[in-house]
């Protein structure tokens, strides 16, 4: 049946079940594959998107719970001065590794820096520990999410 | 790079604008694809007409960064920027690339390509010098290569490799063309941020599972969750009535479920309520008796992997006797990415896209599978999203073609994190006996080492194999603690369990057994578990990280009661490396890690931002095995399916790392495994000094919790 969706900031409508979970329909259907898969139970963060500014599981989320939100992920997030702010700390920082996760990284990073906008390292363990890493980047990624707000806040390294 | 991609399916979709579109297969090099070399330093390395290094990178990259590491390599030959350098992810090709095997694994990457790679760049960069100086007339001596370019150092002239490529490549290849001295590195040695990292973090890489061919379908699997089980019945009307499904495919142990995307076959998977028979021997097995038949296999006098002096003599009159059994359990790989495969099988030809460690050994036996050529079968290589062991088997792909070649379409077929997780190649159980006699002159007299467990060697060598696995033994028949005897063992014991690759591999298994035991031997002689070893270690690369590493940790310094520091030191794959991890146990027995200072010495760290990346990665990778990893068996099925009950580190658990890297000029060593290496026993070194308990079976939060 017929959804309509707004992602990434275009409203489309699409043929898809509202039941089926966002992160397939990113993947399969929107053709949108920086939303990654990697348990499908909420354990592991690697489908994060932002509903409404908000970061949630994409494979926990039904398409008809999207309906009349702003869906952003990874494609759409980058090319907002937050997601740019966190691709240049991600870079400065060198934190990729395998980098399976790190879209999902930089999705909750986001969430968390668009409430919380100089987190501590207490915050960003509050913010983050969601989303599960299996290279071991969590030291970089730490780092990195200090450097985004300050980059993001205009502040000088 | 293969000309059906996603790029074909979605560029000038529109539905998102083509600047979100453009996949990416790692940095920006995807749009600059690379023409055919015109001057060939091997096969693999050249120089293209327009001037630009070409690199068919011949290792797989899973995460530990050898694209930049190689890449690095090969412009600091070839005298040009790694950003300049047009790398692409090859094909699986073991001819192509032959004496190197594209096999990544066993922390050889750098080992293995560090000599042929630089004499290819040379090569290659001395044909164009030769080539700069012939058209001027000049000496050749009087020329050098620098920033793509060569140039005549007297009178200052330069010509472009474009404008001399075609000379260089007319001319024969030089027979003698040294390599960049280290006095004159400009790339190696120097921190360079990975070439690969951009195009992740904006999720635009493209990675085995979001490869998209024109007319693909999805598809789930089911494998038989009872090892040995076989397929026994499927609801195929209801798997068939989900929306989206097309077809339902049995095997002798397996049924997929195809279909329109990936949701609809997940469902129809489901729906399909699979059946399974399996046998007495596999529906009895449980682990108790699994774990207890490896142990038991220590009562078994062994295949002599090693042997020196009397041990029988050396034990007389010794002042101090220390024997310990110690165990270490299945552990499963899970990647961040779950397994999965695309194949097209038409024509009596097959076309496989998927992200491998192995991607010539994998085409091979898609070949074998499908009774087909080897010319007749295809393997694109692409990213992986995390590999550890996981991607050295070729399972994804022969599930794979065996569906592919029943259907007439190309099919991505994806595993569940569950099957994932309950269908691994698991890092094998294992029992070590160590036996340490310390004589009353305070050296190391005899040192008997029994280990028994599952034999990956065995599997893969077949008859060939005569008894001992030179992978589980390695690290146990080279310490670096010498002793006046000295004999180590092996007894292989198989269960149903299949076993493989996992990152650390034997030199784990013997890291984390030799250093509990020293450290046990010191307690008991009443020494510091530092001094001790520094008593007994000889060489001096590794009392030279074992001593800064002490001095870095404050080693010695007063811990609040709860908190412990522990030590370990290896010589593995050619690093030397120490660690001092600092852990606190709570009231209730949890162990948290706090800070964990490491040393290296891996001879010349071509990129040390990466080296200090491998660090972080198995320092936190091996934090989670020793204190959480443990799969179980029961009933003769796995119990762990998901990160819920498999469970790994989180951000908010990781410790905060300390590393220090000793600068040096030595031939390069491994990176990928040492820092998982030897973390394990630093950390059960660590419990046991904050608590008093010696842990000698992992998992160590299991241990601590049973008393």
């Amino acid at each position: 049946m017929a959804v309509t969706l707004t992602i990434n900031g275009q409203r489309r409508d699409f043929d898809a079940s509202p039941e089926m979970p966002l992160l397939w329909f990113l993947r399969d259907v929107a053709g949108l594959t920086g939303t990654k898969f990697g348990c499908a139970a909420g354990l592991c963060g690697a489908c994060s998107v932002l509903m409404d500014g908000v970061r949630v599981f994409g494979c926990q989320t039904p398409v008809g719970d999207a309906v009349g939100k702003s869906i952003t992920t990874i494609e759409g997030l980058t090319q907002q001065p937050l997601g740019k702010a966190l691709v240049e700390a991600w870079n400065e920082v060198d934190v990729v590794q395998c980098g399976y996760c790190q879209p999902g990284q930089i999705v909750a990073a986001a969430s968390l820096i668009a409430t919380n906008p100089k987190p501590d390292d207490a915050a960003i363990d509050a913010g983050m520990s969601g989303n599960i890493c299996r290279c071991g980047t969590y030291p970089r990624i730490r780092a990195a999410i200090h450097r985004a707000a300050q980059i993001h806040a205009g502040e000088p390294a | 790079m293969t000309g059906t991609t996603r790029r074909d399916v979605l560029i000038g979709s529109g539905l998102f604008g083509a600047a979100l579109m453009v996949p990416v297969a790692f940095g920006s090099s995807r749009s600059r694809a690379a023409g055919a070399p015109s001057l060939a330093g091997n096969t693999w390395l050249g120089v293209d007409a327009q001037g630009r290094v070409t690199l068919a990178l011949p290792k797989t990259e899973m995460g530990q960064g050898i694209l930049t590491t190689i890449t690095m390599i090969a412009a600091e030959e070839l005298a040009v920027r790694p950003v300049d350098v047009v790398v692409s992810i090859p094909d699986g090709d073991s001819v192509r690339f032959a004496p190197i095997d594209q096999g990544t694994g066993g922390s050889t990457s750098v080992r293995e390509v560090w000599q042929p790679l630089r004499e290819a760049g040379a090569r290659a960069r001395i044909a164009l010098v030769n080539a700069g100086a012939r058209q001027w007339g000049v000496p050749a001596a009087e020329c050098d290569a620098h920033d793509g370019a060569v140039v005549h150092r007297p009178s200052g002239k330069v010509l472009a490799y474009a404008a001399l490529v075609a000379a260089a490549a007319a001319a024969p290849l030089p027979t003698e063309a040294p390599v960049r001295p280290a006095s004159a590195y400009a790339v190696i040695g120097k921190s360079h941020r990975r070439l690969d990292g951009d195009a992740k973090a904006r999720g635009v890489a493209e990675y085995g599972i979001d490869v998209v061919v024109p007319g693909m379908k999805y598809a789930a699997i089911s494998v038989s969750p009872i090892f040995g089980g076989k397929l026994a019945g499927v609801d195929e009307a209801a798997a068939r009535a989900v929306q989206g499904v097309t077809g339902v495919i049995r095997g002798a142990d397996v049924v997929y479920v195809v279909g329109d995307n990936t949701w609809a076959v997940r469902q129809g998977i489901t729906a399909a309520k699979a059946q399974w028979t399996a046998d007495a021997a596999s529906t009895d097995t449980q682990q108790a008796g699994v774990i207890a038949a490896v142990a038991a296999a220590l009562d078994k006098p062994g295949f002599v992997a090693a042997t020196s002096g009397d041990l029988e003599a050396a034990r007389v009159g010794a002042a101090h006797r220390f024997s310990a059994t110690y165990t270490q359990p299945f552990l499963a790989h899970a990647t961040m990415e779950p397994a999965n495969c695309v194949a097209h099988v038409h024509d009596g030809q097959c076309e496989i896209w998927t992200g491998s460690q192995i991607p010539g050994d994998a085409r091979k036996a898609a070949a074998k599978r499908l009774g087909l050529p080897l010319d007749k079968v295809t393997l694109h290589n692409r990213l992986m999203g995390g590999g550890f062991g996981r991607r050295l088997e070729a399972d994804m792909v022969e599930r794979c073609v065996d569906l592919a070649k029943q259907v007439p379409f190309p099919v991505k077929l994806i595993w569940s994190r569950e099957e994932d997780m309950s269908h691994d190649w698991y890092r094998p159980a294992y029992a070590d006996h160590i036996d340490i006699a310390i004589g009353a002159d305070g050296k190391i007299a005899a040192w008997e080492h029994k280990i028994a467990g599952s034999s990956i060697m065995a599997r893969l060598l077949g008859p060939a194999f005569k008894g001992v696995d030179d992978d589980a033994v390695e690290g146990a028949i080279t310490p670096i603690y010498p002793a006046r005897a000295r004999k180590v063992t092996f007894q292989q014991q198989e269960s149903l369990v299949p076993t493989s690759w996992w990152r650390g591999v034997g030199p784990l298994r013997s890291a984390f057994v030799m250093e509990s035991a020293i450290d046990e031997v010191a307690h008991q002689v009443g020494a510091d578990p530092i001094a001790f070893r520094l008593a007994h270690i000889e060489d001096p690369r590794a009392r030279a990280v074992l001593e800064q590493a002490r001095d870095k940790a404050g080693w010695g310094t007063a811990v609040a009661p709860g908190v412990g520091r522990g030590v370990a030191v290896i010589h593995l794959w050619d690093t030397y490396m120490a660690a001092v991890a600092e852990v606190t146990v709570d009231k209730d027995h949890q162990i948290a890690v706090k800070t964990v200072t490491v040393v290296v010495d891996c001879g010349q760290a071509v990129n040390p931002s990466g080296v200090a990346a491998q660090i972080d990665s198995g320092i936190i990778f091996g934090t989670a095995g020793a204190l959480y990893g443990e799969v179980t068996i029961a009933n003769g099925r796995v119990e762990q399916s998901n990160f819920h009950d498999y469970r790994v580190l989180r951000m908010n658990e990781a410790p905060v790392i300390h590393t220090t890297l000793i600068d040096n000029h030595e031939k390069p060593g491994g990176m990928g495994e040492p820092p998982n290496a030897v973390i394990f026993p630093a950390l059960a070194n660590a419990v046991f000094a904050a608590t008093g308990k010696r842990l000698r079976n992992l998992p160590l939060q299991k241990g601590l919790e049973a008393g």
